[in-house]
């Protein structure tokens, strides 16, 4: 201190300013321009001239059909492997070992390799051919391990004396996972579900060779339909002239992801806080 | 009797959900294999390194992947360069430097950044980045828009790491070192990010794989040129952006090597994941 000179003070205010300033012109960039074009019309309408005017409609409507596909496929599963690996093994040996670490290294494949799966395995292998059916299951296994990690860590720190209380009224295993252990886990996998919707929802390389890029409204899950992502990136790389559409839908697609972490960190925040002081 | 049965069926069910869950890692190296398969004994392991060039229609194909793997390498190498100091100091700063309203706001600032969409990075890259690099040395889309692109992606990831690895170094250090009466920079230096160190190298293996398997940011920056570059701003194509540039028309042998890269691709990841769990394991051993 009787020195005065603090290499470190200068180094990080010097990498946070050029950080923050870089990430403020981003995020300034895209809402500067693209927040003007967003207006009801743009979100109901269908894009016409291959992009370079009219709106997102079916693009958004394709989105959520992705979604609610991704969703339910990988929820169920997602939640029942948690409860079996929390419950069920220990985290360090054998089976769990296993599947964890399995887990581990999904979470950190390549999309554009999930891409190539689903096109090999839900496009052709099961004949689903380019539609929004097998986007979204592409989409499932991708967010199965952020989703397992999430929900896994809820029941983990279920306390214990719920369990051996319930046992110790008789209750059977089943009816004390139901009414003890997932109701006071389920902020974990809510919050779980809003990570892998949000990490759904920003895709783009995954969806390019499953889903497609059909910009029409889609009339069944077995339609090809464009995510908000991939209009994105055919309205700016594609289509000259389409960039001011491109930005306005990045807009939309900022702005859904910034109130899906929004309310994950709310859920983190309120929900989970309240329930470590009421136990 | 009836109790027993539904746990079983619970049971039964639970371990299947785990089981299903566990091999989509196997079902994915499968088909990259199985589809890959083609490639590999048409062309052979061989031909993939020491072919003129990439040019993998028709007949006659040639199949080289070395420039997109220096491609690959090169961007994945720039950036995390680049990004570690960056995102360590970032920890640093939260814990340390930054006013503690100051430092909340940084890391809702960095984490609202890691949730954003690579496109949208791309986008940004594609209309502001470029035509800046354009100014400074044509062609525009270049290596060194990819690394700065890529850097600003996987900083987050990085600082994030950082940050949880700082605050589990234990209590009783900073205690200590505060009673040597070392300076704030001093322990940084000789106590903070020593013992911080395997969480530290976590993150950077982290951004690692994120940086190499980063796919369509790197595709709307780089230029898509086949080439081994010779200067930061020579166009480039890397493996994941070969593949989502030519899937849409491969076809035979030339699908079959799209799909042989991927496989290159998941294998680079589990090498990565593998040296990570080591660091993990040698980090709980050594605390």
């Amino acid at each position: 201190m009787s020195k005065g000179w603090d290499p470190g003070l200068v180094l990080s205010w010097t990498v946070a300013v050029i950080v923050a300033g870089a990430f403020c012109w981003l995020l300034g960039d895209v809402f500067w321009n693209g927040l003007g074009r967003v207006n009801w019309q743009f979100l109901t309408e269908a894009p016409r001239d291959a992009g370079r005017s009219g709106g997102i409609g079916p693009i958004i409507v394709s989105t959520m059909l992705i979604l609610l596909v991704c969703m339910a496929a990988s929820l169920p599963l997602g939640v029942g492997a948690a409860i079996y690996l929390s419950e069920f093994t220990d985290s360090e040996v054998g089976f769990g070992r296993m599947i964890r670490r399995s887990l581990e290294v999904l979470s950190g494949v390549p999309s554009i390799v999930f891409g190539l799966f689903g096109s090999a395995f839900f496009c052709i292998y099961l004949g689903l051919g380019f539609s929004i059916l097998a986007g979204g299951l592409t989409l499932a296994c991708m967010v199965l391990p952020i989703l397992i990690r999430a929900t896994e860590e809820g029941f983990r720190s279920v306390p214990s004396e719920y369990r051996l209380g319930g046992a110790a009224l008789g209750m059977s295993r089943t009816r004390r996972l139901l009414y003890l252990s997932f109701p006071a886990a389920l902020p974990s996998v809510v919050v779980g579900f809003v990570l892998g919707l949000g990490r759904a929802i920003a895709e783009t390389a995954a969806l390019i060779f499953t889903s497609g890029y059909v910009d029409r409204m889609p009339s069944s899950l077995f339609d090809s339909g464009r995510a908000l992502s991939i209009h994105i990136f055919d309205t700016s790389m594609n289509v000259s002239g389409g960039e001011a559409q491109a930005y306005g839908t990045a807009v939309v697609l900022v702005f859904t992801l910034l109130s899906i972490n929004l309310a994950a960190s709310w859920i983190t925040d309120r929900w989970l806080y309240r329930e470590s002081i009421g136990s | 009797m009836f109790q027993f049965s539904s746990d079983t069926i619970l049971f039964g069910v639970l371990r299947l959900c785990a089981i299903a869950a566990g091999s989509v890692l196997l079902l994915v190296f499968v088909f990259l294999v199985v589809e890959s398969w083609p490639a590999l004994s048409n062309v052979g392991l061989v031909r993939f390194f020491s072919d003129e060039s990439w040019h993998p229609a028709g007949e006659n194909g040639l199949f080289n992947l070395l420039p997109m793997l220096w491609g690959t390498l090169f961007v994945t190498a720039g950036s995390v360069l680049i990004a570690t100091p960056l995102g360590i100091f970032s920890a640093i700063f939260c814990h340390y430097y930054a006013p503690s309203w100051m430092a909340r706001v940084y890391r809702r600032l960095i984490e609202l950044l890691a949730g954003i969409p690579s496109v949208v990075y791309g986008l940004w890259g594609l209309v502001v980045l470029v035509p800046l690099i354009r100014e400074l040395q044509p062609p525009g889309p270049s290596l060194l828009a990819g690394i700065v692109i890529l850097t600003l992606m996987i900083l987050p990831t990085i600082a994030l790491m950082a940050d949880a690895a700082i605050s589990n170094v234990p209590k009783q250090y900073l205690h200590s070192a505060a009673a040597l009466g070392l300076s704030r920079w001093s322990t940084i230096i000789g106590v903070v990010v020593p013992a911080a160190r395997s969480g530290l190298f976590a993150g950077v293996i982290l951004g690692t794989g994120r940086a190499i398997g980063e796919t369509m940011a790197i595709l709307m920056v780089c230029g898509n040129v086949v080439q081994t570059p010779s200067s930061l701003f020579d166009p480039i194509r890397t493996l994941t952006a070969n593949i989502a540039l030519e899937m849409a028309y491969a076809l035979n042998d030339h699908r079959s090597a799209l799909f042989f890269s991927g496989l290159l691709l998941l294998l680079l990841i589990i090498v990565l994941a593998s040296l990570a769990e080591t660091v993990r394991v040698r980090g709980e051993v050594n605390v």
